[in-house]
């Protein structure tokens, strides 16, 4: 029993890197798309479907040998509202938070309207976050919202 | 507000709107003048719209302007694939200022941005057309002889209809009643519902119009559009529902007026049209001096 636990722990633990916990399982894949992890070259682990008390299920991604910038990490907040990410170095936790949802979104989401010029010309898509809970995107140029049913990520 | 573009109505704050609509008095007083002499105005229409560039034409040319552009991009280079950023550029060399029409909703906003001239937005898609709410202002106060405390009830697609979007947010700014009236399938969406809640405002939502004609100072009709339905049978018993017709504005108040951003379908019975209370080929004449004033104020000429 114990022996198996020391393994698990083994598997998951990071020396050096980002924890980011908390994450809806259903998300787990979108923020791996919004870091950009599936083209990132060092051990990326992530798990799905974790038990959690808070939430019912949960997933969990842990990157190694890197620290994001907060506005990276917050982009994340549009489907994962209350992950917590925690930094390690020489497998000690150094620095937790939790992610916050930016006022502005700018070029990593799509605008819903296909009908919008970000979608036609080569215009980044910027948002005014109008409703953080529920996630409500205000389109800069053709002021519609965007929710969290049509969001999409670039 | 020299130099200032006009994408969305909120652009101009009221105290801005209201200076336009003073200037547009005096240019009602004076139509014809030689302001733009000097000047240049491009009319960039890449979807036809005669009614709002004649409008826009008609003002530039009695204030002595120049206009260049096209009234639909058939012919043009915009055909050929050119972009709208590269378009604007060229045009901004050639032009004072930059009246543009365009069915890619947000392409206004976005030559705002590019554009070493102002712009002024006379419709981008299904998302705004300011020039129409300021003339709809305009109309309002001439009739009504205030813009404050009114009984204003709407009629028509509220759903999809960008003129009242935006004329409902610009009326949140003058403590008005809003009465609107819609089939259920067509009420105004909760984002523009939103600003009339944020102001505290009184709104009524029917979907039978007779009722609240008697309580109105405006009623403001709009076109149902045949393609928002499914069922075509469904479309003619609404077309029919939302017609109105001179025996029913009989009872109304004094200051009583309906208007309508026009084209009509038949949702106005053209034995309304030689009622003194029906007001909106007026309407359509007065988007020419807010148009002027617009421009003026633009330049930095008034
Ligand atoms: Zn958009």
């Amino acid at each position: 029993m114990n022996n198996k636990k020391v393994t698990e722990l083994k598997v998951s633990a990071i020396e050096n890197g980002t924890v980011i916990d908390h994450i809806p399982s259903n998300a787990v894949f979108q923020v791996i798309r919004i870091l950009k992890l599936e083209r990132f070259e060092n051990m990326v682990l992530f798990a799905t479907n974790l038990e959690s008390k808070k939430y019912g299920t949960k997933g969990i991604i842990k990157v190694s040998g890197k620290y994001f910038a907060p506005e990276e990490l917050n982009k994340i907040s549009l489907v994962a509202p209350h992950a917590s990410v925690i930094e390690i170095h020489d497998f000690q936790v150094k620095n937790k938070t939790v992610v916050e949802t930016p006022d502005k979104i700018r070029g990593i989401v799509k605008c819903f309207n296909p009908n919008c010029i970000t979608n036609i010309e080569e215009v980044p898509a910027i948002f005014t976050v109008v409703d953080k809970d529920d996630i409500r995107l205000k389109c800069h140029y053709c002021e519609k919202i965007t929710t969290r049913n049509t969001i999409e990520f670039r | 507000m020299k130099n200032k573009s006009l994408v969305s109505i909120n652009d101009y704050t009221k105290e801005e709107q209201l200076r336009i609509l003073e200037l547009a008095k005096e240019f009602e007083k004076q139509p014809v003048q030689t302001i733009l002499q000097d000047h240049v105005i491009a009319s960039l229409f890449f979807e036809p719209s005669t009614r709002t560039r004649l409008s826009f034409e008609s003002a530039v040319n009695r204030l002595g302007g120049k206009v260049v552009g096209f009234s639909e991009a058939s012919n043009t280079s915009v055909k050929k694939g050119e972009s709208l950023r590269d378009t604007i550029l060229t045009i901004a060399n050639y032009s004072d200022l930059i009246v543009m029409r365009n069915p890619i909703e947000g392409s206004a906003r976005f030559a705002s941005e590019i554009s070493s001239v102002p712009i002024i937005n006379a419709g981008d898609g299904a998302n705004q057309h300011p020039t129409q709410t300021l003339l709809d202002l305009y109309s309002i106060l001439k009739t009504q002889g205030t813009l404050d405390n009114l009984e204003v009830a709407m009629v028509g697609d509220l759903k999809y209809g960008r003129t009242i979007h935006s004329l409902v947010i610009a009326l949140c700014n003058f403590n008005t009643t809003f009465h609107l009236v819609s089939p259920v399938e067509l009420k105004l969406p909760s984002s523009v519902k939103m600003h009339i809640k944020e102001k505290q405002l009184a709104y009524h939502q029917y979907t039978d119009m007779e009722e609240v004609i008697p309580k109105a100072d405006l009623l403001y009709m709009t076109r149902i559009q045949r393609e928002r339905f499914s069922d075509p049978l469904e479309y003619e018993r609404i077309k029919n529902a939302y017609n109105l017709h001179r025996d029913m504005i009989g009872q109304t108040k004094e200051n009583f007026r309906v208007l309508h951003p026009l084209p009509r379908v038949s949702e106005i019975n053209i034995n309304v049209d030689d009622s003194p209370k029906a007001y909106y080929f007026e309407q359509a004449l007065n988007g020419v001096f807010v148009r002027q004033a617009l421009i003026a104020s633009i330049l930095g000429l008034k």
